[in-house]
This record gives C-alpha cells, sequence and structure tokens, in this order.
C-alpha cells in the first residue's frame, strides 16, 4: 500500500453522527500535529540568521505557522535551520548537533551558502554545501532569501512532513535506531571519515 | 574625498637616525622602520608623538620581491590624519618580527591573525596561536604562493564562469570532488587531531587550598560556538573561581569565510558586494569605506548629490544597526525579545527604504567608485522625511522611556564590564566602546570624511564605560543620525550620482590606500594595495568588532559568569566581521 491509499480513511460517516464524529487516519493526524508544532534549532550562522530573526520577529510572525519556538538545545528541537555559510571550523560542531537532535529531524539549508558554498565557495574555509555532511530537506535559494523566501520554504517543510506515513518513515523501522554521521576530524583539512579510504587512495 | 588628507610634516627619519626610512615605493607613503628597532620606535611614537591609538596591523605577502611586510596604522585620539610605518623581513621561515604587544596590547589578536594567515612570528607575543583557522591546518593561506583547493586562476573573471555555454564547475576539477587538499603522502588514519590543548594551555590556571583544607580546582567553561546569547558562532573559553570569572579567551574563526582572499582574486569593484556581507547589519557602511578607499587611489570626486545620498543611507545604516545592538542587548540583559521586537520594527521601516533604493534588504551593494549605483527613486525622500522627522524621534524616545530605567537594565549595566579610557585607548578600541569610556573619538569629527564636516551634530561620550553607558550612548548616537539626515535631507541638491559613465572594470593606479568611515561598530578601514592590475594586490579588512574584542576578556575578569554575555551585547560583534 502506498502513502497516498494510507492517507484516505474509506470509512463513510452516518449522518446522524456527522457533526461529531471526524475519521481520519493515523497519519493524518500525526503529520497534522508535527508539520504544525516544528520546534526549530536556536541556531544562526551568518547573515540568513538576521532574516530568520525578522522572519520570527512581529512584522512577518512566524508563529502563524507553528514554528515559533527556538530551542537552544538540539534535544529539544525537530528542525536544525542552517543560515548562513558553513565554515570547515564549524563543521564538526555541526554533525554533533545534528547527531544529537532526536527523531524525526529535519535540516533546511537556507541561502545559498549552505544549499552550495554561495558566494564564498571558492573560500579554503568554506564548505560546498551543507548537504556534503547532513541531508537536507529544503533548500532556501537567496542571499540572504528575504522572510517570505523563508516562510514560503517551511511551508514546504510542512508540506513534505505531510506527506510522510509512519509506515515508511526512518525512525519507525527496525534496524538501527538512527542515521548517526561520523563527526568530522580537522587535520590539515577538514577530513569526512565516510571518505577515508577515498584519501588514502589519492595520496598513497 | 573632499580634501586631500593633509600630508604628514613630521620628520621621523631623525628619529632613530639610519634605521627609519620614508617609503619611498610611488604611491605608497609612510616609514618603514628597522625590525630591530620597532618596539623602541613605536614606544616614541606613542610617548613623544602622542599616537595613541594603533588602530590596525596587517601583513602583506611581496611575493615577486621575495620579502614580507608588516603595515601599522597609528592616529592620535585627539584626531588628524594617519601615521603609517612598516617593518620588512625576507620571505624566508622563519619569519620573525618583535610584537607590539608590550606597547599597544590592542594588537593582540591581530598579531595572532597575522600569524595564522601569513605564518610571521612575532617574538614577545604572549600568546600566539592560530585565531582563524584550527591548529593543525596545512599553511598560511594569505600568502600568495598557497593555493585552495578550488584554486582555478590568479585572478577574475575566471575561464569557467566565462558565458560560453562550457561553465566548469569547480569540484569537477578537485580529486576528492569536494573543496579539500591534503599535503603529500597524508595519511588520515595517522592523523592525530591538535584539539584544544593550546586553548586551555593559554588560560591561566590555579590550584590552591582553603584555610579548611578544602582543595580548590579551576573549572573551564565553554560558550560556544553554538550558543543563543553569542550572537551568532562564536566562542567564549572561561577560567571560573566559583561564579567569578577568573580568565577569559575569545575564540573564533567559526565564519571565517576568506574574505581577504577571495578579495584578492575578485576585481575592485566585485569586492563591493562582499563587503556588504561583511558586517551583514551595516552593509552601506561597509560599501562606504571600501568605496572611499578606492576613490583615495584613483584620485577622484564624487558629486555633491552622491555625497549626500551616501550620508543619509550611512546614518540610517547607524540607526538600523543600533536597533539591533540594542535589541540584543536587551536579551542579554534579560528582557527577553519584547524590546528586540519594538526595535526590529524601526528596522523594518527603514530596510523598506534600502529595499527602494537598492533592491535588497540587507545585502545593498550600493556604492560605486565615483558615486552610488543609481539615484533616489521617486517618492522614496518623503518615506525618508516621515521617518526621520515625525516617526523616529518619537521612538527613540520611547525606548529612552522606557528602558534607561528599567530596573533589571540598570542593576545589570551600571558598573559592570568597566573599561578605562586609558585601556580602552590601549586596546584599540573604537566605536561606541570607545566612546562609552570617555574618549570622545569619532572618525566623523577626529577626521572627516566625505561632506561630515558640514553637518552639526555632537560626538556622544559618556564618561564610566561600563554596560549602561554603552547602552546610552547607542541611544543617543541614533539621535544625533537622525540629526544628520535631517540636515542632509535638506541639503540634498540635484545633480549627478555618479562620476562619468559606470563601467565594470575600473582602473586604479599603483599604491597603497588606507581608508576609514566610523561604522556603526567602531572605526571600519580598508587596507588596499593595487599593481595596477585589475584585482587588488592586497586587500585588508580592519574590522572593529573583531579588534574591539580584544579587551573582552579584560573587562570580564572579576565579573561574574552571567556577565559574559551582557559584556560581549555591550560589545556589539557581528559574527561576519569579525571572522571575515
Amino acid at each position: 500500500m502506498d502513502v497516498k491509499d494510507i492517507n484516505t480513511p474509506g470509512y463513510e460517516i452516518p449522518e446522524e453522527i456527522e457533526g461529531q464524529v471526524a475519521i481520519t487516519t493515523l497519519d493524518k493526524i500525526y503529520n497534522w500535529g508535527r508539520s504544525a508544532s516544528v520546534w526549530p534549532l536556536m541556531f544562526a550562522l551568518a547573515c540568513c540568521g538576521i532574516e530568520y530573526i525578522c522572519a520570527q520577529a512581529s512584522r512577518f510572525d512566524l508563529s502563524r505557522f507553528g514554528m515559533e519556538v527556538t530551542r537552544p538545545s538540539p534535544r529539544q528541537s525537530d528542525l536544525m535551520l542552517v543560515s548562513g555559510t558553513v565554515t570547515k571550523k564549524m563543521m564538526p560542531t555541526i554533525v554533533r548537533l545534528y547527531n544529537q537532535m532526536p527523531e524525526p529531524k529535519y535540516v533546511i539549508a537556507m541561502g545559498s551558502c549552505a544549499s552550495g558554498g554561495g558566494p564564498f565557495k571558492e573560500g579554503y574555509n568554506v564548505v560546498s554545501g551543507i548537504d556534503r555532511y547532513i541531508p537536507v530537506d529544503v533548500y532556501i535559494p537567496g542571499c540572504p532569501p528575504t522572510p517570505q523566501a523563508l516562510i514560503n520554504g517551511l511551508i514546504k517543510l510542512q508540506e513534505k512532513i505531510s506527506k510522510q506515513s509512519i509506515k515508511t518513515v526512518r525512525w519507525y523501522q527496525k534496524g538501527e535506531d538512527q542515521a548517526s554521521i561520523p563527526v568530522p576530524i580537522l587535520g590539515p583539512d577538514l577530513i569526512d571519515p565516510r571518505k577515508i579510504p577515498l584519501i588514502k587512495n589519492h595520496e598513497a | 574625498m573632499t580634501t586631500p588628507a593633509p600630508v604628514e610634516t613630521l620628520d621621523l627619519s631623525t628619529l632613530l637616525p639610519g634605521f627609519v626610512t620614508t617609503d619611498t615605493r610611488p604611491g605608497y607613503s609612510g616609514w618603514v622602520v628597522d625590525k630591530n628597532h620597532l618596539v623602541e620606535f613605536a614606544s616614541k611614537l606613542r610617548d613623544e608623538f602622542g599616537y595613541d591609538l594603533l588602530t590596525s596591523v596587517t601583513g602583506v605577502d611581496y611575493l615577486p620581491d621575495d620579502k614580507m611586510e608588516v603595515v601599522y596604522h597609528a592616529f592620535k585620539t585627539t584626531g588628524g590624519p594617519v601615521l603609517n610605518y612598516k617593518v620588512q623581513v625576507p620571505r624566508q621561515d622563519p619569519i620573525e618580527v618583535p610584537s607590539l604587544v608590550s606597547v599597544y596590547p590592542g594588537v593582540e589578536l591581530q598579531e595572532r591573525e597575522i600569524w595564522d594567515l601569513f605564518g610571521i612570528i612575532f617574538t614577545g607575543h604572549p600568546d600566539l596561536r592560530r585565531i582563524l583557522m584550527w591548529e593543525g591546518f596545512e599553511g598560511h593561506p594569505l600568502r600568495k604562493d598557497w593555493k585552495e583547493a578550488y584554486f582555478e586562476e590568479e585572478s577574475k573573471p575566471f575561464k569557467s564562469r566565462w558565458p560560453d555555454g562550457k561553465i566548469v564547475q569547480a569540484e569537477n576539477n578537485n580529486k576528492f570532488s569536494d573543496n579539500i587538499a591534503y599535503p603529500a603522502g597524508f595519511d588520515p588514519e595517522k592523523w592525530i587531531p591538535e584539539g584544544e590543548d593550546a586553548l586551555y594551555g593559554s588560560l591561566a590556571k590555579y590550584e590552591y587550598t582553603s584555610q579548611d583544607g578544602i582543595k580548590n580546582d579551576h573549572i573551564v567553561v565553554n560558550l560556544g560556538p553554538q550558543h543563543p546569547s553569542t550572537h551568532g558562532v562564536f566562542r567564549v573559553s572561561a577560567v571560573l573561581d566559583g561564579e567569578i570569572i577568573a580568565n577569559l579567551k575569545p575564540v573564533m574563526g567559526y565564519l571565517h569565510r576568506n574574505h581577504e582572499k577571495i578579495g584578492e582574486r575578485n576585481t575592485f569593484l566585485q569586492n563591493m558586494p562582499y563587503t556588504d556581507r561583511l558586517d551583514y547589519l551595516s552593509s552601506l557602511s561597509n560599501n562606504f569605506g571600501y568605496a572611499l578607499t578606492v576613490e583615495k587611489l584613483m584620485n577622484i570626486e564624487v558629486p555633491e548629490r552622491a555625497e549626500y545620498i551616501r550620508v543619509i543611507m550611512a546614518e540610517l545604516t547607524r540607526i538600523t544597526n543600533h536597533c539591533m545592538a540594542l535589541g540584543a542587548l536587551f536579551n542579554d540583559l534579560g528582557t527577553f525579545f519584547t524590546p528586540l521586537i519594538y526595535l526590529l520594527e524601526e528596522r523594518e521601516l527603514i530596510l523598506d527604504i534600502f529595499e527602494a533604493v537598492t533592491g535588497s534588504r540587507m545585502m545593498c551593494n550600493y556604492f560605486r567608485f565615483g558615486g552610488v549605483a543609481r539615484d533616489f527613486p521617486e517618492g522614496i525622500l518623503e518615506k525618508i522625511k516621515g521617518l526621520v522627522f515625525e516617526r523616529l524621534p518619537k521612538k527613540i524616545d520611547e525606548i529612552d522611556r522606557f528602558m534607561s530605567d528599567n530596573e533589571i537594565i540598570r542593576s545589570r549595566g551600571i558598573g559592570q564590564g568597566i573599561l578605562t579610557a586609558e585601556d580602552a585607548i590601549r586596546f584599540s578600541a573604537t566605536g561606541p566602546l570607545l566612546r562609552a569610556s570617555g574618549v570622545p573619538y569619532d572618525v566623523r569629527r577626529a577626521d572627516p570624511y566625505s561632506i561630515y564636516d558640514r553637518f552639526d551634530f555632537d560626538i556622544v561620550v559618556r564618561q564610566n564605560g561600563d554596560i549602561y553607558d554603552r547602552y546610552m550612548v547607542r541611544l543617543e548616537e541614533m539621535r544625533q543620525s537622525v540629526r544628520i539626515i535631517q540636515q542632509a535631507i535638506k541639503g540634498l541638491p540635484v545633480g549627478e550620482f555618479q562620476t562619468g559613465k559606470p563601467q565594470y572594470q575600473v582602473r586604479v593606479p599603483a599604491g597603497e590606500s588606507y581608508g576609514r568611515v566610523e561604522s556603526p561598530k567602531g572605526e571600519l578601514a580598508f587596507y588596499v594595495i593595487s599593481t595596477g592590475k585589475p584585482s587588488p594586490w592586497r586587500y585588508h579588512v580592519r574590522a572593529p568588532s573583531f579588534i574591539n574584542l580584544t579587551p573582552y576578556g579584560h573587562m570580564c575578569v572579576g565579573q561574574k559568569i552571567a556577565d559574559i554575555v551582557a559584556i560581549l551585547g555591550s560589545i556589539d560583534i557581528v559574527l561576519g566581521e569579525v571572522d571575515r
């Protein structure tokens, strides 16, 4: 059964109790609750973080979408909003924060730097996009994206959440608890532990 | 660029005969000092000639001449033009220059940066560690013979970006398909990371047994780089004695975006949008500083109308910056978010003006060499007038009324994080941090640039040098900015907004130039060296919030741990500028 079928209840409600009873699926109610209460990690890297603050403030008022409760601790948050240039020196910290977030967790790459390095891509201390290390759900273009663009990206994330199903999501699967990512090492340059065989191959 | 800086008439060559010579290279000025007499020379300048504020120290790699240079820029806090002097050393490792920390403690972080990026060892420096990169990083990136992993060509535009339909991505040229490179024969499995031992080793430790025989030990607390109160990815490492801070070191580099290395590949104009991203809360001030610096080299005049537009935009930027700075400071002091949201409301209104004039809310990229990118659009003056004549004065008074007598602000601000005037000057602090300590030093008055000499405004000074005074200085500066904009709007002439026709590739004669403006955070300066080529040979940013962090540890020692964030908030840093 695919996700679409799971989300169609297939029960007719008798006319006399239509006002009192609503039938839905577990997926729908679960996703509705999750998508309307996404708690982002209070985590601003650079310029995009300022636009994120503006999106939170009175004019754009992010709380209309149920996303205003930022948490300083990764243990309490669902969403990592990577807002700014990711540097090599910061990368181990970001991966550690990501690993500390409990499932279900999502990542948004806000702005061109987090998406692919942006104007600073050629820099020696800049990572060419956060998706080289952690999985990204939504990319928001812009340098920096306006608060409207950010809100649009967050609505896209809500849409993504509401299409998920308990049956198929990774955090209810058997096997390993979560997709934990090996923490990069600060060597002569940044070392991704997953790439060690490749590095050895090239440098030997 | 209205009046050329007065020629420095001091003859310093007699100061230390034989060891000080005039810099005779075309386009250069200042003095070349023998490295063994540097400390003596600097002390004499400070004590006998009154050059008490050493604002900037930076390195330059003259690879073709096979030498390295360290450039110092000194000023008098009573005002006046720059005095620069240089030390030249042969380019063979180990490159050693005596440290000036004993004369000017404000160079501490800057000398560490030069060691990190150029590999120049400062003998006598108390804590010479890497600052922007991590310990163990290979090489010193700003050396001209050091190439990054994505290196394509010496200068832009790169051929791969030329629109002939065959764009090559940088990843495809790298053997790891990523922005990484390792030294030959590197074995990642045998690598032992250097870790933080050097940092923790530099913190003063103590261990003692109290009278009742209980053994006391130090405790190290790290804040950040991911911490909601550090204004970004900033880190503080503190040694605590109970609740009292015994020693504290700022740790930075988590947002080091290589502005200077990228800037030396960019053409002169290509650097303009990058300056927006230095201090991303006040992009127009950064534009201003860079435009002034290159205009000095090009020796061009700016039309009247453009000067007025520049001043209006720069002062609006100061207001937006102080809105954010004060809001964040209130957050740090404990009045969580409500005042910030009040202030952000005003900031949004000004950002609307920026968007209408420049096309972007934050990254304005508006100034050009010899003017601005475009004229004010229709109707915008009415909007600005409505703000500065009606709304802003009332709103600033409102914040004053609500916050200045607030119990929390007063008890956490008054007498906390004190920086005396002498210390502020010694540590090269500038901007509101310096003025709150009782030194009336503002580049707009001390060394006027653009048309600031025409306006009537006060330099805001407070005497106590504590957190509360820094708040009051910023609040009052917003009022003064409103005053300047009011005058500028009244005087705004009609006419050209750009000298000559706009051009993508400007011709910049060879030479050096140090241009500075009073950015909302302090003295923002650019040190640019041109060799006559399309890209600058050296592009250095004298970042006020980076150098204002030098006295941070000094201000924190003896305070409670909770004051770490309050004092940091009162310095007002932006990580884009601290780490560059």
